[in-house]
């Protein structure tokens, strides 16, 4: 029975693994969600050294010297095999050493604060999280939208990220890592697309009712594309001034995709400085 | 219903916040809950009264200082309260499975009420489940397995208990007035702040979690005393049965940590009381201190839960093996590095705050060398069936299930402790499976496993085996179909608390979910059944030696229930399984040279009277009722006050008594030695 059961779960655990190929995580597009896939497979790769002896040594054991099973040998007292002991001290602490290793690596390669190329060839996109939406700043271009953004593909981003309400999490799971983004703070994520296409991204971190419709789209074009919907943004009939802000402000939901063609390219700084004037004695 | 409520600035003299509008008599699903709720406690009520039972159940249980008593009662609430947890739990996958769409407005529950029930989902499992099951096992089982006559501290353990007791009903009182806390289970700020939640769901859960925390910080210094002081004649601490080891870590772990959850919660009772800024986003509070330190508590209380299961696996493992434990030294000190590097790893849980770089490779790498210890553990697990004879028994099941179902949450948990790749799995649908994979199927199965295993000590009667087993195999199944898919959702990009998606591609698999709910909510239903069953024919299933499963350690030494005071001699070691010990060298069950008396704990008012004020001062906080705040103040010092002046704490059980208690035992041993021909 128990068996049974085992085998019909490693069936269904098989079944799911063979679908993966088309997840959002193994199908990345952009260098950071690459090398974060590579680091899955690997630390999955080491630990299944240790992992399925185990699984199947929970299975045999068991099975082997059950009560029915005379011919098996039985030393009721037992219990202690410096050799065994030794294996199963040593061989995992060797595992744990190697992932220790690639732990320490890519903490430093993946550093979310890592530049992915010269400042000068980087885009910047700074990102408000709002109850319930974000707010795409692009200071250079000098416009603002509303759960949208656009990238130009093959050039890094730098999203400077805060929060003027509770914490999110920014998070667009094909490119790679997210970051948490808090009031009064800058968190900085450097990410890159590396093909054309359009991502899913969300918050990530739980922040309210609102929560759930805190999803918006990236579209990662080419140089040409980018430059036409900035000029399709610069066409907006909306500028995010004060007045306009306050709206902005107040809670919703589902928000819909807005352009504003001009914001005040200290706006992002303001926001910040509105939690921390008190605290710098300002 | 936080949205819909009117936020009250000034509270009346008399009733504080609560108006008519705090009974969610709208709901279309808490209204019949709610009624249900009410004519099922008018019926017990009724039911008590006309048995004539409300005086036994104060003397023998309200007022007892009894460890066992205690012990069972813990179990009691948990598995009510298993019921409430499981019920958010359904309603969450039901909801997720038919919430496809664009726009608020899917599935049947609005956010409102949606993300009170993930909210208070957590706070149950873990608080109101996990926990009591956990102190319930120890209760019952510790003092018993270090032949001691009950914990250091009995009244202090009474008290232990009606706090949590406290705790739980604050929980359920939020369900039919005001509303529960909808900010995840361990409330971060700003949003458990008073500016983004100014209804008061969070001031339940900060006196719900702040009343049964001290009631658990209390239990921690009381076992670990006992564990310490407590241990018959020439018990070595590496004598010690791996279940009173991990005991022994798991409380030293709440007394570590819990002070932590104390003070935390305190800081964020004094943000939104009296307005200070302890974790606001502005006048200098600091959200990221917070996340630090209820993860500082928190980290540990993971292993509060997991440890006391690993040495009910250890006991289980060898009893049915009929084989000594395999390396209890090695077991022992895999326990003590957990519980050390316990205290050092809470920052993985968020390592995508933006710590740097050196820094979140520390606690990752710390994160993983916990790995080598716990796979030390299941390596002596497996070898201590290896050339044994091994009998599945129902706790023998869910001990296996067990090791084939924790092994893989501990590698996807490994997979989380690096923190690259934690940047993309953080917060999503992996990380709840993971969870779940080693709380389910590791404290959970462990739990069920003890349960079954002391069920017959506690009770004096044994639980259906086929039954068991039969559950067993529907949580295991139900398990892996229900959490599997969420493994998938995980690396497909979905993140966890959500009301609605618009990716139609994850809805197959969230209603396989679902299914895996339901079969889990089946293995559910086996057990009450088993729990009725057995109950109906226990004159068949007694256990009359008190050593139904040929055990190995000192609790079953004595009769199933054991008298009040446990052991009529107190036991002389001599060996680490001395139960086995006694009965290879035919010690066991001797009558002894001559019985003495016996100095007991008398049983106490003072508990429940203290937590019943606990719970109004709770409750009078929650609602802003001041002159109940003061009320209940006065009435727990007085309580206190007036306890401390009762001189009767403790009596002699005479000679004759503990003579005739025994000679029913011994006599009941021999009868059934004789009938099976030994």
């Amino acid at each position: 029975m128990l068996k049974k059961s085992l085998s019909l779960v490693m069936v269904f655990t098989m079944a799911f693994l063979l679908t993966g190929c088309e997840l959002a995580l193994f199908d990345p597009a952009g260098p950071i969600g690459e090398q974060a896939k590579d680091l899955i497979i690997i630390s999955v790769a080491l630990l299944l050294i240790v992992i399925i002896p185990v699984l199947f040594m929970s299975i045999y054991f068991p099975y082997k010297y059950r009560t029915s099973n005379k011919n098996a040998e039985y030393k009721p007292s037992w219990e202690h095999s410096t050799k065994i002991e030794l294996v199963v001290w040593i061989v995992p602490c060797l595992i744990i050493a190697a992932l220790a290793y690639f732990t320490y690596v890519t903490s430093h390669t993946l550093d979310p604060r890592k530049p992915l190329g010269k400042d000068k060839d980087t885009l910047t996109i700074q990102v408000v999280a709002m109850d319930w939406k974000w707010l795409f700043i692009y200071p250079e271009q000098q416009i603002a939208t509303v759960n949208e953004i656009s990238i130009p593909v093959n050039t890094p981003v730098e999203f400077l990220i805060t929060s003027d309400t509770v914490m999110n999490s920014f998070f667009i799971p094909r490119l790679g890592s997210q970051i948490y983004a808090m009031a009064g703070m800058e968190n900085r994520l450097n990410l890159m697309a590396s093909e054309e296409g359009t991502f899913r991204g969300m918050s990530a971190n739980y922040s309210g009712f609102g929560f759930s419709g805190m999803k918006f789209k990236t579209h990662s074009v080419d140089q040409a594309g980018f430059d036409a919907w900035v000029n399709k943004v610069k066409a907006s009939e909306h500028v995010l001034d004060e007045p306009t802000y306050k709206a902005l402000s107040e809670k919703s939901k589902d928000n819909p995709v807005v352009y504003y063609s001009d914001v005040d390219p200290l706006h992002f700084k303001k926001t910040i400085e509105k939690y921390t004037g008190v605290q710098n004695g300002k | 219903m936080a949205s819909k409520a009117t936020i009250i600035t000034d509270p009346d003299p008399l009733t504080g916040k609560l108006t008519w509008d705090s009974i969610p008599v709208h709901d279309p699903v808490i209204l019949p809950v709610m009624i249900c709720a009410i004519l099922g406690g008018l019926f017990l009520f009724a039911l008590i009264t006309k048995m004539g039972k409300w005086r036994y159940l104060w003397e023998e249980w309200f007022t007892s200082v009894d460890h066992k008593k205690i012990g069972i009662m813990y179990v009691i609430a948990a598995i009510v309260m298993l019921v409430r947890g499981f019920a958010d739990a359904i309603m969450m996958r039901t909801h997720q499975a038919l919430a496809t769409a664009d726009s608020v407005g899917a599935g049947y529950l609005p956010p409102e009420h949606y993300d009170q029930i993930f909210t208070a989902h957590g706070v149950i499992m873990i608080f109101f489940v996990a926990m009591p099951l956990v102190v319930g096992l120890m209760n019952i089982v510790v003092p018993l397995q270090i032949g001691a006559r009950d914990v250091a501290f009995p009244f202090l353990n009474s008290l232990s208990f009606w706090l949590f007791v406290v705790g739980a009903l604050l929980v359920n009182i939020s369900l039919f007035l005001g509303e529960f806390a909808a900010t995840g289970w361990l409330a971060y700020p700003p949003l458990s702040g008073i500016e983004y939640s100014p209804w008061v769901g969070v001031d339940y859960w900060l006196w719900a979690l702040q009343i049964s925390g001290i009631g658990t910080l209390l239990t921690g210094v009381n076992f670990f005393v006992t564990i310490i002081r407590m241990r018959a004649p020439g018990m070595k601490l590496m004598q010690m049965p791996v279940f009173t080891w991990t005991s022994l870590c798991a409380n030293v772990l709440i007394i570590l940590s819990f002070p932590i959850l104390t003070v935390t919660i305190t800081l964020l009772t004094l943000d939104r009381y009296l307005g200070t800024n302890f974790f606001t986003n502005d006048l200098g509070g600091n959200q990221m201190m917070y996340v630090n330190l209820i993860w500082a508590w928190g980290h540990p209380e993971v292993y509060i839960l997991i440890l006391p299961a690993f040495g009910i696996f250890s006991e289980v493992a060898a009893t049915f093996s009929r084989k000594r434990l395999f390396g209890y030294t090695s077991l022992v000190w895999a326990t003590a590095v957990i519980m050390v590097l316990a205290m050092v790893v809470w920052l993985h849980h968020f390592f995508t705050m933006g710590a740097g770089s050196s820094v979140n490779a520390f606690f990752g790498i710390a994160t993983m060398i916990i790995a080598v210890p716990t796979g030390v553990k299941i390596f002596n697990w497996l070898f201590t069936m290896y050339k044994g004879r091994v009998e599945f028994t129902a706790s023998m099941w869910w001990t296996c299930s067990f090791l084939f179902t924790f092994t893989i949450g501990g590698m996807t948990g490994v997979m989380l402790a690096v923190p690259a790749a934690d940047f993309v799995l953080h917060n999503s649908l992996f990380l709840i499976a993971h969870f779940h994979n080693v709380i389910i199927g590791g404290a959970v199965f462990g739990y069920f496993a003890g349960l079954t295993y002391w069920w017959p000590k506690a009770t004096g009667w044994m639980l259906d085996e086929k039954l068991n087993k039969l559950s067993c195999a529907l949580w295991t199944i139900g398990f892996f179909v229900a959490f599997m898919p969420l493994y998938i959702l995980g690396f497909n990009g979905m993140t966890r608390r959500l009301n609605y998606y618009d990716n139609p591609e994850w809805t197959p698999l969230l209603i396989i979910a679902m299914i895996g709910a339901f079969i889990v909510a089946a293995g559910i239903a086996v057990q009450f059944y088993m729990g009725f069953i057995s109950f109906k024919n226990r004159k068949q299933n007694m256990d009359v030696t008190g050593d139904p499963w040929n055990g190995r350690t000192l609790e079953w030494a004595t009769s199933s229930p054991p008298p009040f005071y446990n052991f009529a001699k107190l036991p002389k070691i001599h060996d680490r399984d001395e139960h086995h010990y006694k009965k290879e060298h035919g010690l066991a069950y001797e009558k002894p040279e001559k019985y003495s008396k016996i100095h007991m704990p008398s049983n106490t008012w003072a508990g429940f009277v203290i937590s019943a004020f606990s719970l109004t001062l709770g409750f009078g906080f929650v609602w802003h009722i001041w002159w109940m705040v003061i009320a209940s103040f006065v009435g727990i010092v007085a309580s206190w006050i007036a306890y401390s002046f009762d001189r009767n704490k403790d009596y002699y059980v005479p000679v004759d008594q503990v003579e005739e208690i025994e000679s029913k035992h011994l006599a009941a041993v021999a009868e059934h030695a004789a009938k099976n021909g030994k």
